[in-house]
C-alpha cells in the first residue's frame, strides 16, 4: 500500500481494514486451537479400535456334516463328497461371494504336498462357479513371500483358469481385531479386508506332519488369516489353534490326505515325506476333520491336545464316528 | 527510559531465565534443581512446537497453550517474540553488537540492507511444515523435522549438551553426551556468523521466524516512516537487526522489533512506531522465486516418504534404538519429538543419549538409551523424562504407570526393552567363573534374572559351582542396569536391545497372557 498511490485506502480505513483481520485472526487462532483441543492425547490407541474378528459361515441348514472319500483323483475324490453330502448346491447358492482359504504357505511345488494342491483348488473354484457363486476369491498369509508362492505352488495360476480371484496380503489389508474369551489375539491383526462381503467360507488344506503342534490340518491353516509377529504364537500353538478354530466358523472345510507329510513337515522337502493314503474328507465341522485326518498320520485326536481342547470346549467333535460320515469311493480316472 | 532499553532488559530477562531453567534441568534435591521450576517454558511458548506437532497429530496438546500466546502478540505487534524474548535471538544480537567498534557506519548500514535471500527461511520454513503434513505418506503419521533448525530447541540443546557440560555448570560437568561435538559445533558456528553477518540466522535461516513473520505480516501497528520529514539518510539501517528497511520500503515480515531505529532516526524523527501501513509502501512478505517455492514443496513432500524406504518405522527398525520410559510408538514419536534433548538433559544417570545417525537421520537428536556411557541404566522410580518433554512424546508416566502397580497392572510395568545374556561372553557361561553382577543388581523383584545352577568340572580336577544367568522376558523390563554393571567394559555379557518394548505391540516377544 502506497500512500502516494491515490487509489490506495487511506491510512485511517487501512489500520481499520488491518485491525479487523488481525482480530479475525486471533478469533481463527483461539477456535482452531479449541478445536484441535488434545483431540488425540499421546500414545491413544482410539483411532484404531481393535475389532470383534470372529466369522461365522457355518451352514445353517441340516444334513449330513461329514464325507471321506477314496480315490487318487483330488476332483474326483471332492465331486463324491460333496454328492454325499448334498452336492455344492447344499452349500453355495446363486450370488454367494465365495472365499477359499488355502495353504499356500510354502513357495515350493505342488508335489512336494506341503501346500493346497492346485488342482483341487482350481476344482473347488469350479464347483463354486457351477453352483452359481458371483465371484470366488481365493487368499492366504503364506509364510514365505506370497506372490512367489501362489506362483511356485501353481494355485495362482490354476485358480485364475477355473474363474476364481487370488487375494495377496498387504499390511493394510489387516486390521487388529481381540477374540472375546481369547487370552493370544488379543489386539491382533487379523485378516479382514478381502472379507468384505464374502458370504461363504472354505478352508482346503493337506495333511501335515507339523514340528511344534504335531499335525496341521483344517484348524491350523487358520493361521494363516493371522498377520503381524504372529510367530510368537508357537509359544502355545496349541493355545493358538483352539482360539483360530474360536475365530472362524467356515462354510465347510476341505483336508486332503491323498497323501500326507508323514514327517519332516510343515515344509515337507521330499518325496519320501509324502505317503499314499488316498482318502479326502469334506466336513462342516473341522475338528471332525481334523480327527480323521490325524489317523491318517498314524495318530489319534488324543494326540493333538488342541483338538482335546477344542473338542471340550464344543467348537466341534472329536468323534468323528458320531457325525456317521458318509464314505464314497470316487472312480479311478 | 527508551524503549530499546526496555527491550534490552526484556532480552536479558528472558535470556538469563532460559540459562537458569537450563541449569535447573537436573534431577536433584537442591533448590536449585529441578524442583517445580517450568524448565520447557520456552519449548511451550515456541509457536513452531505448536503449528508443527499440530499439523503431524491433528491435535493441539494443552500443554502448548503458551504458544498461543506467542501467536495473538504476533498477530498484533509482529515479530516482538524475535526481539524481544527469543533467547537465541538474544544471543545473536549480542556477538553481532560486538563487532559494532570494527565497522564504519556505512559498513554497518551496508551490513543490515535488505539482501533477497532472507526468503530462504521461508523455503526452510514451507520444507519443513510440508514435511510435518506429509501429504504423501505411506505410513499413518508424518515426521516433524522443525527440531533440526527451530532456534528453541536448537539453543536448548546446545546449552543443555554442550555449552554447560564444556563450562562445567551445575551438574553437566560430569556428563557424557554422544554426538555433543556436532551438535555444539554447529552452534558455534551459527553464533560466530554473527561477526559476519549480523543475525545472519534470523535473517537466513530461521524457521520459527519465517512463521512469525507469515502470522504478523499484516500487524495492525509497527515501524513506519512519515514521508513528509524523512531525509533518506538511512541512518535507520544503521542498527537494524532484522534488515528489514524502515525508511521504506518496508519490509514488513522481516521486522524484529527491535526498535533500534527509531533510537537513530534523526531530530524530526519520521521513523515511528505508528498504525501501519508506512508511507515509504510495505512489503508484506519476501518474494520467494517460483523455483525456490517449487524446489523446498518437493523437497518437503519426499523427504520423509524417502527416509521410510529403509524400513526404519517397519520390518527394519533398528534394535538398537531404546526410547525412555512412557515414549509413545515410534511413528507417533517421531511425530511429535522436536529435538529438544530435555529427557536427555533432565535423565539423572545420563543414559538417555541424543541419537546421531545411526537409527536413521529421521531420528537424529532423539532420545535413545546408552547403558555404557552413564552411571546406571534406567531408574526404576524415575519419570523424569516424561516430565521434561514439551510435546508428550514421552508421556508424563506416574510411578504407578511404569511399575505396573494400582490401578495398572493389568498392563504390567513399562519395558523399554530386553535383555539377553551374550552366553560367548558372560563369564559364567563362557570362562567357568562365577560372576552374577547382573542378577545382583536387576532392580525388578521378583527378578528378571534367573540363574541355574551348575557344579563344572575343573581341568586341574575338583568341581567349581557356578550360577549361569538367564532373563526372563516376562520380568525384564529393560533397564540396562545389568548391562552398566556387567564387569565385561567393553562389549557386555548382557545386553538390551527394544524387542519387546511396551509401546510397539509388534515388538512384542513373548505372549502376553492377559489376567
Amino acid at each position: 500500500m502506497n500512500a502516494e498511490n491515490p487509489e490506495a485506502l487511506t491510512p485511517r480505513r487501512e489500520f481499520l481494514r488491518r485491525g479487523l483481520q488481525a482480530a479475525a485472526a486471533v478469533a481463527a487462532t483461539g477456535g482452531l486451537a479449541a478445536w484441535l483441543w488434545n483431540r488425540h492425547p499421546p500414545g491413544d490407541f482410539s483411532r484404531q479400535a481393535v475389532f470383534d474378528p470372529r466369522r461365522d459361515f457355518s451352514p445353517r441348514v441340516g444334513g449330513p456334516r461329514m464325507s471321506i472319500a477314496t480315490g487318487h483323483d483330488r476332483s474326483r475324490m471332492l465331486d463324491g463328497a460333496l454328492k454325499a453330502l448334498g452336492g455344492i448346491g447344499r452349500f453355495i447358492a446363486p450370488g454367494d461371494r465365495v472365499m477359499i482359504k488355502v495353504n499356500a504357505a510354502f513357495a515350493t511345488p505342488a508335489a512336494l504336498a506341503a501346500t493346497t494342491h492346485p488342482e483341487l483348488a482350481a476344482a473347488l473354484v469350479r464347483l463354486c462357479r457351477a453352483a452359481g457363486a458371483s465371484s470366488v476369491l481365493v487368499t492366504d498369509n503364506p509364510i514365505n513371500d506370497p506372490a512367489s508362492c501362489f506362483e511356485l505352488t501353481g494355485i495362482g495360476q490354476a485358480v485364475r483358469q477355473a474363474g476364481g480371484d487370488l487375494f495377496l496380503p498387504s499390511t493394510g489389508a489387516f486390521r487388529r481385531g481381540s477374540l472375546p474369551g481369547g487370552k493370544l489375539i488379543r489386539n491382533w491383526p487379523v485378516l479382514n479386508e478381502p472379507f468384505t462381503g464374502i458370504t461363504k467360507l472354505i478352508g482346503v488344506t493337506p495333511v501335515k506332519n507339523h514340528q511344534r503342534a504335531g499335525a496341521s490340518m483344517t484348524l491350523k491353516n487358520w493361521y494363516g488369516l493371522l498377520g503381524g509377529r504372529r510367530n510368537q504364537f508357537h509359544q502355545d500353538i496349541d493355545g493358538i489353534i483352539v482360539e483360530l478354530a474360536m475365530l472362524i466358523r467356515p462354510t465347510f472345510v476341505v483336508l486332503d490326505g491323498t497323501q500326507s507329510m508323514m514327517t519332516n513337515g510343515p515344509t515337507g522337502g521330499s518325496l519320501a515325506d509324502l505317503k499314499d493314503t488316498h482318502t479326502l474328507i469334506v466336513s462342516t465341522d473341522p475338528v471332525a476333520a481334523d480327527a480323521y485326518g490325524s489317523t491318517l498320520l498314524d495318530k489319534t485326536f488324543r494326540d493333538l491336545p488342541y483338538l482335546v481342547r477344542a473338542a471340550e470346549l464344543g467348537l466341534g467333535t472329536a468323534d468323528f464316528e458320531s457325525l456317521h460320515p458318509i464314505r464314497v469311493e470316487a472312480a479311478p480316472s | 527510559m527508551r524503549i530499546t532499553t526496555a527491550r534490552r532488559i526484556a532480552q536479558g530477562v528472558f535470556f538469563g531465565l532460559f540459562v537458569w531453567l537450563c541449569i535447573a534441568s537436573a534431577v536433584g534435591t537442591g533448590w536449585w534443581q529441578w524442583r517445580g521450576w517450568p524448565i520447557r517454558w520456552f519449548l511451550e511458548l515456541d509457536p513452531l512446537v505448536a503449528v508443527g506437532t499440530a499439523l503431524t497429530t491433528h491435535s493441539f496438546y494443552p500443554q502448548l497453550g503458551w504458544a498461543l500466546a506467542v501467536i495473538v502478540l504476533t498477530l498484533l505487534f509482529g515479530r516482538v517474540f524475535c526481539g524481544w524474548i527469543c533467547p537465541f535471538g538474544a544471543l545473536h544480537q549480542f556477538t553481532g553488537w560486538l563487532t559494532r567498534k570494527w565497522r564504519r557506519p556505512k559498513q554497518r548500514i551496508d551490513a543490515n540492507q535488505y539482501h533477497p535471500a532472507q526468503a530462504w527461511k521461508y523455503a526452510i520454513l514451507l520444507s519443513l511444515l510440508i514435511a510435518a503434513a506429509s501429504p504423501l505418506r505411506r505410513t499413518a503419521m508424518a515426521s516433524l523435522q522443525t527440531g533440526l533448525l527451530d532456534p528453541i530447541p536448537l539453543i536448548h540443546r546446545s546449552v543443555n549438551l554442550a555449552v554447560l557440560s564444556v563450562l562445567g555448570i551445575g551438574s553437566a560437568g560430569e556428563r557424557f553426551y554422544s554426538g555433543a561435538g556436532l551438535i555444539g559445533g554447529l552452534f558455534l558456528t551459527f553464533v560466530l556468523l554473527n561477526l559476519a553477518v549480523p543475525r545472519l540466522y534470523c535473517r537466513f535461516v530461521c524457521p520459527l521466524g519465517a512463521l512469525l513473520g507469515l502470522i504478523g505480516r499484516l500487524a495492525p501497528w509497527g515501524i513506519g516512516v512519515r514521508k513528509a520529514t524523512c531525509t533518506e539518510c538511512r541512518l535507520c539501517d544503521l542498527n537494524c537487526e532484522g534488515a528489514c528497511q524502515p525508511q521504506g520500503p518496508f519490509h514488513a515480515s522481516e521486522c524484529l522489533m527491535c526498535m533500534n531505529c527509531l533510537d537513530d532516526c534523526p531530530s524530526e524523527h519520521p521513523v515511528r512506531y505508528l498504525p501501519r501501513p508506512s508511507q515509504g509502501g510495505e512489503i508484506p512478505l519476501p518474494g520467494i522465486s517460483r523455483r525456490g517455492f517449487v524446489a523446498s514443496v518437493a523437497a518437503g513432500l519426499v523427504a520423509v516418504p524417502l527416509a521410510r524406504l529403509n524400513g526404519s518405522t517397519a520390518r527394519n527398525w533398528p534394535a538398537g534404538l531404546i526410547r525412555p520410559p512412557g515414549a509413545v510408538a515410534e511413528e507417533e514419536f517421531l511425530a511429535r519429538c522436536v529435538k529438544c534433548c530435555e529427557c536427555v538433559r533432565v535423565c539423572p544417570t545420563n543414559a538417555v543419549q541424543p541419537a546421531g545417525f545411526e537409527f536413521g537421520w529421521e531420528a537424529l537428536w532423539t532420545p535413545a538409551l546408552n547403558y555404557r556411557i552413564g552411571t546406571s541404566g534406567c531408574q526404576l522410580d524415575c519419570i523424569a523424562c516424561g516430565h521434561a518433554c514439551p510435546t508428550g512424546a514421552i508421556r508424563p508416566l506416574s510411578l504407578a504407570e511404569k511399575r505396573g502397580q494400582a490401578p495398572f497392572e493389568d498392563s504390567g510395568p513399562i519395558r523399554i526393552g530386553l535383555a539377553s545374556v551374550d552366553r560367548g561372553r558372560c563369564l559364567p557361561w563362557a570362562t567357568g567363573r562365577p560372576c552374577i553382577v547382573c542378577q545382583e543388581t536387576c532392580p525388578v523383584s521378583p527378578k528378571a534374572i534367573t540363574v541355574e545352577e551348575v557344579d563344572q568340572p575343573m581341568e586341574g580336577g575338583g568341581t567349581v559351582h557356578l550360577q549361569r544367568p538367564m532373563v526372563d522376558p516376562a520380568r525384564c523390563i529393560g533397564c540396562g542396569v545389568c548391562e552398566h554393571e556387567c564387569p565385561l567394559s567393553g562389549v557386555r555379557g548382557i545386553r538390551v536391545v527394544a524387542d519387546n518394548e511396551t509401546r510397539q505391540l509388534d515388538h512384542a516377544v513373548i505372549l502376553h497372557h492377559e489376567k
